[in-house]
């Protein structure tokens, strides 16, 4: 379904995902940090954003552990950075799909 | 001296349920295409670890579970019973702990996934296997039986530590066994039973969680979701998430993480859990043409579950003969998994799910004594799920294939949402 996020017209899934990575832009990420109560994205934050981006390029399937041995962020950090479920909501902040964990 | 530089060297890391499968499969073709296959396993006894879930309630014991390996190595394969060292692909050899070296012309990594309990801080000291417990090794299953046996009640805690684990449905079916448990004891009321999950809800998928997590609410047991623990605080007796959530316990029932072994982390192979880089299709490792993975080794997307080692292997046979004859790899492996979730009450459910399809309501068309129904909890799914133990000895492992059980997932039955 389309979703106006900062002035764009995207096409998000029914948790809010984006679903087109490349409408993702610095932007769109401040606002669903907004919705997910994070107010300010700091320099750490956009470093675990980056990261994640880019290892979703690369085709990692994501996980809390592999953010915490990425040497950017210890797994406590993390979570303090992305209260509530850190790597479903920095995921979305991130333009990405939700990480699925494997059944 | 023409035929004997052309057979082709197979070796196959692992004897558990995937590896002891594709040995079967493939000493089927040992005249024809030349194989000299090679197992190799480090431990003398086979475990059926489906079973495991059953010991802490004294319905299996020792002789439902463990059997002999030699018994189960197929004809015209070579055995060879050691710990492995160390794969080198680069000179295309691996060395087993005795120091022997053997070469290889396509290596075969079955070598599963094992419980890593020192992972989480202070889970193992003096009260480990005593008031904190796990019942996915044979070990561990027994000391929980032990413990079980005269438990007083209190509160019992169920726990995953992360995701992936093998057979993701055991703790739910671990937690539905226990109130079943508990309640012929005539003790339930003496029991809280709580269920801690780092997943959103009682299950990864959408269909599967509604019904599953209705099943813990009417059985009356807590859910606890998003918890993903830092440490157990073993003089408290809670466990304390990185968000600091706490969840007090008097018994825990822990799942540890999973991980592949050590072997993979030594060799270079594996990721940060130690499972291999693998094509969730074609099931060839990432980088290295002439290896194959098989079984909870993989890091692919699909279930770690002996269902779905049983259809790899049925891909992975034909894939290993294309590679042979120098054709593309065409077998493709869509997920398949299939599992059995034990809801007490001499009931069970059936799960039939694939990469691209979810476990829906419907049916299992199984000719002769199914169909089973998928997603609701019926007697002969109960009477499927303990079959599965024969069939696992005397069938799978056996080299058969189930009947009329192909390796991708069946449509038919299912209640389909578009
Ligand atoms: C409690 C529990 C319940 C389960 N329930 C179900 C169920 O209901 N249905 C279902 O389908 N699946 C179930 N499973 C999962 C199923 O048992 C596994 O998915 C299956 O056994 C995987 O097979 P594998 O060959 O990959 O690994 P395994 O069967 O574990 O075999 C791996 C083998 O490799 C050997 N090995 C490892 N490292 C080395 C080394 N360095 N040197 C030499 N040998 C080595 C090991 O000794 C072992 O024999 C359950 C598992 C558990 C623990």
């Amino acid at each position: 379904m389309l979703k106006t996020i900062a002035n764009k017209e995207v096409d998000v899934n029914e948790e809010g995902y984006l679903t087109n990575k490349g409408d993702w832009n610095e932007d769109i990420a401040k606002e669903i940090a907004k919705e997910l109560g994070i107010n300010d994205l700091t320099e750490k934050h956009w470093a675990v954003i980056k990261w994640l981006r880019d290892q979703d390029a690369g085709g990692t399937h994501l996980s809390i552990r592999q953010v915490g041995s990425s040497g950017l962020v210890d797994i406590k950090e993390f979570y303090a950075l992305f209260p509530g479920g850190p790597l479903k909501n920095a995921s979305k902040i991130a333009g990405i799909m939700k990480p699925m964990s494997c059944l | 001296m023409e035929q004997i530089s052309s057979r082709k060297k197979i070796l196959i890391l692992g004897a558990g349920t995937a590896g002891t499968m594709i040995a079967n499969k493939l000493a089927n073709h040992r005249t024809k295409y030349g194989l000299d296959i090679t197992l190799v396993d480090q431990a003398s006894e086979h475990y059926y670890q489906p079973g495991f879930l059953f010991i802490p309630f004294g319905v299996y014991g020792r002789e439902d579970v463990v059997k002999r390996r030699s018994d189960f190595i197929p004809r015209g394969v070579t055995y060879i019973q050691n710990s492995i060292e160390k794969i080198d692909t680069t000179k295309k050899e691996i060395v087993l702990h005795i120091g022997e070296v053997l070469p290889y012309d396509i290596l075969i990594i079955a070598t599963g996934a094992q419980v890593a309990p020192e992972q989480i801080p202070n889970l193992i000291g003096d009260r480990w296997r005593k008031n904190m417990h796990e019942f996915y090794t044979f070990e561990g299953a027994n000391a929980l039986y032990n413990t079980l046996k005269d438990w007083p009640g209190g509160k019992l805690v169920i726990h995953i530590s992360e995701m992936p684990i093998k057979c993701p449905v055991a703790p739910l079916e671990f937690s539905f066994l226990a109130d079943d448990f508990f309640k012929k004891k005539n003790m339930r009321d003496k029991v809280e039973i709580t269920y801690v999950t780092p997943l959103s809800g009682a299950f990864t998928k959408p269909e599967a969680s509604r019904v599953l997590g209705g099943m813990l609410s009417e059985r009356n047991i807590k859910l606890v979701p998003d918890f993903s623990i830092s440490e157990v605080d073993a003089k408290e007796n809670i466990i304390r998430s990185y968000d600091e959530k706490t969840v007090p316990f008097d018994l825990l029932v822990t799942i540890p993480p999973n991980m592949g072994d050590a072997l993979i982390a030594r060799s270079g192979l594996g990721d940060e859990l130690n499972f291999i880089p693998t094509d969730k299709n074609t099931l060839q490792a990432t980088g290295h043409e002439n290896i194959f993975v098989i079984g909870d080794a993989t890091n692919i997307p699909a279930s770690k579950a002996g269902s779905v080692a049983h259809f790899e292997a049925e891909i992975l046979e034909e894939n290993i003969l294309s590679f042979l004859e120098g054709k593309p790899l065409s077998a493709k492996f869509d997920g398949h998994a299939n599992c059995y979730v034990e809801s007490g009450d001499g009931k069970a459910l059936l799960v039939d799910f694939g990469y691209d399809i979810e476990p829906v309501e419907g049916t299992f068309p199984l000719p002769f004594i199914g169909p089973f129904s998928l997603l609701k909890p019926t007697v002969i799914n109960h009477l499927g799920k303990l079959a599965f133990r024969y069939i696992y000895w005397n069938v799978l492992m056996r080299g058969l294939s189930i009947p009329f059980v192909g390796p991708g997932v069946p449509l038919a039955g299912k209640k389909i949402k578009k």
